[in-house]
């Protein structure tokens, strides 16, 4: 319960008389009902009162967050809630390595020209090697993005 | 990890066969057994909970409830109910596993990633830069005071090149701006 008397937004919301050992109170202020609203119709007062309890109480905080997070994300988009975020991300992660593999391989080119001059046959193959090396993985990554 | 098998005593879900027996022969989904009640014809869970795998609507179970489960897929068209039960089954079973971060964990590494591989990324741009500069008057990359310039030929046989070159541009390019609550902002995506 609020230091002031004032039922949390939990309790508000339920309808409840909201005690000093209300598990809701701490994380759901009654300045904010909307947060617990969105929790409640996604999750239920019931699983988040139980995931809670589960959770020590040093990292209830963070777990009320997180549970907000995934809660507005799913009313946002009933189909599919936080997994579009992550397909997002994964996507990036694997264009972003691409870039990373091209990259590299440009650095192996402009190594390599300039090189040609002077150097021993066996040091300019071994750095063409390395170069092929760096573009198979680079196609190879490619090809594998989407698995 | 999650048992692929069917332990209904773990979960307190549905009776054994027998209970199927009672109802004319039919099965009922994983839905209406853990919650031991008869499957109609026209169960909504039932299309996407199979008896098959019993787990699965545990977990969806556990985190999200029957009735918000059900009342979720009704306001759904047909075609995206799906959609929508896999997307809750996967977020129910990272929340199992994380019960702290559950899919914002992910979603937290994953951005992680992107920022380190970013950051790989201008760093390799910037050697891009400098090897072509040094490349073209044929001479090695420039000195790095303390460092003594280093050898024309920057790949050490068995290496990978991103490795001989990384620890030289460490210090010249400022970190990008790491924010903790980051995966909070719901409108980066």
């Amino acid at each position: 319960m609020a230091g002031s008397g004032t039922p949390c937004a939990s309790c508000k919301l339920l309808r409840r008389r909201c005690t000093p050992e209300c598990v809701f109170a701490p994380y759901f202020p009654a300045e904010d009902a909307r947060r617990f609203a969105t929790v409640h119709r996604v999750f239920g007062a019931s699983n988040v009162s139980r995931m809670l309890q589960e959770v020590a109480p040093a990292h209830r905080a963070d777990a009320v967050s997180s549970l907000v997070y995934e809660a507005s994300a799913r009313v946002r988009d009933p189909v599919y809630g936080c997994v579009a975020a992550i397909s997002s991300l994964q996507q990036q992660v694997s264009q972003l390595q691409m870039q990373l593999a091209l990259a590299h391989a440009e650095i192996l080119i402009c190594v390599q020209q300039p090189q040609q001059h002077g150097h021993p046959p066996a040091a300019a193959a071994l750095q063409e090697q390395q170069q092929q090396h760096v573009l198979q993985n680079a196609h190879h990554l490619q090809d594998s993005m989407w698995t | 990890m999650m048992q692929q098998q069917d332990d209904d005593d773990e979960y307190g879900g549905g009776g054994g066969d027998d209970e199927d027996a009672l109802h004319l022969g039919a099965k009922r989904c994983a839905a209406c057994r853990y919650l031991r009640r008869r499957c109609t014809h026209d169960c909504v869970l039932a299309p996407f909970f199979p008896a098959s795998r019993p787990h699965r609507y545990a977990c969806v179970h556990r985190v999200f409830g029957a009735s918000n489960v059900a009342r979720l897929l009704e306001s759904l068209p047909m075609a995206e109910r799906g959609e929508a039960a896999n997307t809750m089954a996967r977020e129910a079973y990272w929340r199992v596993q994380d019960p702290v971060y559950g899919v914002t964990g992910i979603i937290s590494r994953l951005q992680d990633e992107i920022r380190a591989v970013q950051l790989e990324l201008a760093r390799t741009h910037a050697q891009i830069t400098i090897v072509a500069s040094s490349g073209a008057t044929q001479r090695a990359p420039p000195p790095q005071p303390p460092h003594p310039p280093p050898p024309p030929q920057l790949v050490r046989a068995g290496s990978h090149p991103a490795v001989a070159m990384r620890g030289q541009e460490q210090d010249e390019l400022p970190r990008p701006p790491n924010p903790a609550d980051e995966f909070l902002n719901l409108d980066g995506f």
